[in-house]
């Protein structure tokens, strides 16, 4: 082996390579290799970040052959390039050198002022200073989760959840515990009886993680009525909520809903987000928090990302100063709610009667639950040669549960290739139900065996 | 480069495409064209797209890599295309891509030439609906015996693959194999020693690179074995007696001559107790990603791969002002 050839890690020549093989990501000469010389060193949550059979086949879903229905991707060919070019140039020539500065750690003061401007569109009342800037609420979801959680702490999520949060959860060991929802988003009475049975059993719930708004991936969101019954229930139980809300804006016939939050500052951790609402590439999003807490957060992010980029908080601060971005949203809203007719009106006029979803009243996603006997993942390699993607049900489970359902999402393709879309998945589903008909039903568990390894989530251009 | 220093040889590499092993394509696109890279040449990598026949014409690169895997990278029909608009490329001609990569084909070609492949049936899908998939497992089991193997008649990286060992769990592989395509083939599961063996000619005659032994930690070389790296351990040269491996070199050379292949081409075999080998498909665009084996082979025979792909593009384009010789495929003689 060259000195090229060895890793990092490896031994230098003359010692013996751990447990006695023969080590180096290039093959060398040969003998005994396992191509990842650090195999026996990544931390236990390392564990389940594989390969993929179902990752691998989103591969194609960025092809324009294939309609992606997978896709989380804001359509943000609205947006003003002028003027968000305009705004930008003048950030670099008048304040250039702030932008491209480090900044604080909890985020741009003029920013967090901002943020609560927007906020109030939901009720809340809050202070620039309890707000935190972060990379995106993905990395709110990080940062909070990192103060909260040991290894083993339970976390409950809606059935389903938001990918993206079970991927930290998961990062983290938590141990998620889902909880039902219907048609009004979480079911009170499966909430109080799941914290009994956390608690009874002597585990540590560390939060509620919740999307109250046009759930992602359900499409479902928490009724008026339920709000304060749901905060009481976590209030007596004294479990915190981290209240994720990207989509609040994105109501297609409604005002937007009073936040968790707005009726509860102590017990609520509310994370927003520009990306959305704005675009997504700034990354930019924020948490806002009860005190203490805030000041955790500001010392988690500082040894995350020293501070949030300064360059996208100024870009997104003079976006909202210099355009109408309200106006702006209210165009996406009239844009998704036409996607979201074309979904709907596809899946009525077209899917099986067997299969059944809900009508979403905002934000990007349709669940779809299949026939029965069905089951999604197994039908995502016939979806790919069928030229249509989505995202596999299991994949918003923890714990395997979702193998009848899939996430459809309207946000991104037009309402023809939409409908095209829906066209090709019901090919998918009848042949596959041809193919069950033929070999039996109830073949749902063992059929997917082969294919339940390795990580599942879509990647970061399909979340 | 210097003035009069003569000019790197321009390669395309073909790699994405829109089968399910595109992620695959990719990785051994990204592989190969930084080997090539560093070999001197210059690279341009290029997904399979409605503007790619107009590029390949109007740049006329002096040797196409296809490095498609799947359909219609491993059926012949991109290389068809290739003899079409007249381009060097690496690789086998069409016709016997067709019959390789149609792994019921290429076992029946193999078979008649004294290799042993293991027994099975290629059955489509509207078999099982129009006779009664009960009556047909039945009669699988009941021929081939237990246990089993079932795959999708063509495709790679072992997707829609299932090893059957109980008769219960046949209809659920069939699903799984179906899901990937039409046509599934049943074979008997031979226990053994799983090996991959290259084989390569880059103009002096097919010859062997060193078998590499396979041994996934979960037992099974699935997709996620296959892609994770750390989660499989590769012998190369595999241990095993000289004698064995010296067979195992002669059945890959003798499928690839067989099969009428060209240029480099990737045996599966396993080896079972008695030291039989058996032949279990061939690959005519074999992965070529940082957990492949053919890289690990290319590796341990001493050669360089960006080196070993340069002297292959070298040997296309020598071939390609020779006259035309037929192109036949599947052609023994």
């Amino acid at each position: 082996m060259s000195e090229h050839d060895r890793g990092p890690s490896d031994p230098p020549p003359g010692r013996p390579a751990v447990r006695g093989r023969a080590h180096g990501n290039s093959p060398g000469p040969g003998g005994s290799t396992r191509l990842d010389s650090y195999v026996d060193r990544y931390a236990a949550r390392t564990q389940g970040m594989t390969a993929s059979e179902i990752r691998a086949l989103f591969s194609v879903a960025s092809r324009p052959e294939v309609v992606s229905l997978a896709g989380g991707m804001p359509n943000i060919s609205g947006l003003p390039l002028d003027v968000v070019g305009d705004a930008i140039a003048d950030l670099v020539s008048t304040r250039g050198t702030v932008a491209m500065q480090y900044g604080s750690g909890q985020g741009d003061p003029h920013l967090r002022d901002q943020i609560c401007d927007v906020m109030r569109l939901e009720g809340i009342e809050a202070h620039p200073d309890d707000v935190v800037v972060t990379v995106g609420s993905q990395q709110a979801v990080d940062l909070v989760t990192r103060i909260f959680c040991d290894p083993g702490d339970v976390v409950i999520c809606e059935a389903p959840s938001y990918v993206g949060a079970l991927g930290v959860f998961k990062a983290y060991e938590c141990d998620v515990v889902h909880v039902e929802m219907d048609e009004h988003g979480l079911v009170p009475s499966a909430l109080r009886e799941a914290i009994a049975t956390v608690q009874a059993a002597g585990r540590r719930i560390k939060f509620v993680y919740t999307i109250p708004n046009y759930h992602n991936p359900a499409g479902v969101t928490l009724s008026s009525e339920r709000r304060p019954e749901i905060l009481k229930i976590c209030r007596d139980a004294d479990v915190l909520v981290l209240e994720d809300n990207p989509y609040g804006l994105l109501g297609f016939d409604e005002e937007p809903y009073r936040a968790l939050r707005a009726d509860e500052a102590d017990g609520v951790i509310y994370l927003g987000s520009f990306s959305k609402t704005f675009a997504p590439g700034f990354r930019v999003g924020w948490a806002l928090a009860p005190h203490a807490v805030r000041e955790k957060l500001v010392l988690a992010q500082e040894s995350a990302t020293l501070c949030p980029p300064s360059f996208s908080q100024l870009a997104v601060s003079a976006y909202l100063e210099k355009h109408d971005w309200l106006g702006q949203v209210k165009q996406f809203r009239e844009m998704y709610r036409e996607r979201r007719d074309a979904m709907v009106g596809a899946l009525s006029d077209m899917m099986p009667a067997a299969a059944h979803w809900n009508v979403p009243t905002g934000g990007f996603y349709v669940w779809l639950t299949l026939p029965p006997g069905l089951d999604a993942k197994a039908m995502l390699p016939r979806a790919v040669t069928a030229r249509v993607a989505f995202v596999p049900g299991t994949a918003f489970f923890a714990d395997g549960f979702g193998s009848q359902s899939m996430r459809l999402s309207y946000c991104y393709p037009t309402p023809e290739r939409i409908r095209e879309g829906v066209r090709r998945l019901v090919g998918v589903i009848e042949e596959e139900l041809e193919l069950r008909a033929t070999f039996g039903t109830g073949l749902g568990e063992a059929a997917t065996l082969e294919l339940n390894r390795g990580y599942d989530g879509p990647t970061s251009d399909l979340t | 480069m210097g003035p009069g220093a003569p000019a790197a040889t321009r390669v395309v590499v073909l790699a994405g495409g829109l089968s399910h092993e595109r992620d695959v394509s990719l990785r051994s696109g990204r592989r190969v064209a930084e080997a090539l890279r560093e070999s001197g040449a210059e690279v341009e990598v290029r997904d399979m797209d409605a503007d790619l026949l107009r590029v390949l014409r109007d740049d006329r690169p002096d040797c196409v890599v296809p490095l498609l895997h799947g359909e219609t990278g491993e059926d012949g029909a991109v290389r068809e295309v290739l003899e079409l608009v007249g381009l060097p490329y690496v690789g086998s001609r069409p016709s016997a891509c067709r019959a390789a990569f149609d792994k019921p084909v290429a076992k029946a070609v193999v078979q008649r030439a004294g290799i042993h492949t293991p027994v099975g049936v290629t059955l489509p899908h509207e078999t099982f609906r129009e006779l009664g998939a009960a009556a047909v497992m039945e009669a699988i089991i009941a021929s081939v015996g237990l246990p089993l193997f079932v795959k999708p008649a063509r495709g790679g990286s072992a997707l829609g693959c299932t090893a059957v060992r109980e008769a219960s769990a046949l209809a659920s592989a069939m699903v799984g194999a179906f899901a990937y395509g039409d046509t599934a083939l049943v074979e008997r599961f031979v226990e053994g020693i799983e090996v991959a063996v290259p084989v390569v000619d880059t103009g002096a005659g097919a010859r062997a690179l060193p078998v590499v032994s396979i041994e996934p930690d979960g037992g099974v070389y699935d997709y996620t074995a296959r892609y994770t790296a750390g989660s499989t351990r590769f012998e190369v040269p595999a241990k095993l007696p000289d004698v064995l491996a010296a067979e195992c070199a002669r059945v890959a050379v003798l499928a690839h001559d067989t099969l009428g292949l060209r240029d480099l081409s990737r045996s599966d075999l396993i080896i079972d107790a008695d030291g039989t080998v058996w032949f279990l498909e061939v690959n005519v665009a074999p992965g070529l990603t940082e957990t492949s084996t053919v890289p690990l082979s290319v590796g341990a025979a001493g050669l360089d791969l960006g080196d070993l792909v340069a002297d292959l593009v070298r040997a296309a384009m020598v071939r390609s002002t020779q006259p035309a010789s037929p192109t036949t495929g599947a052609d023994p003689s």
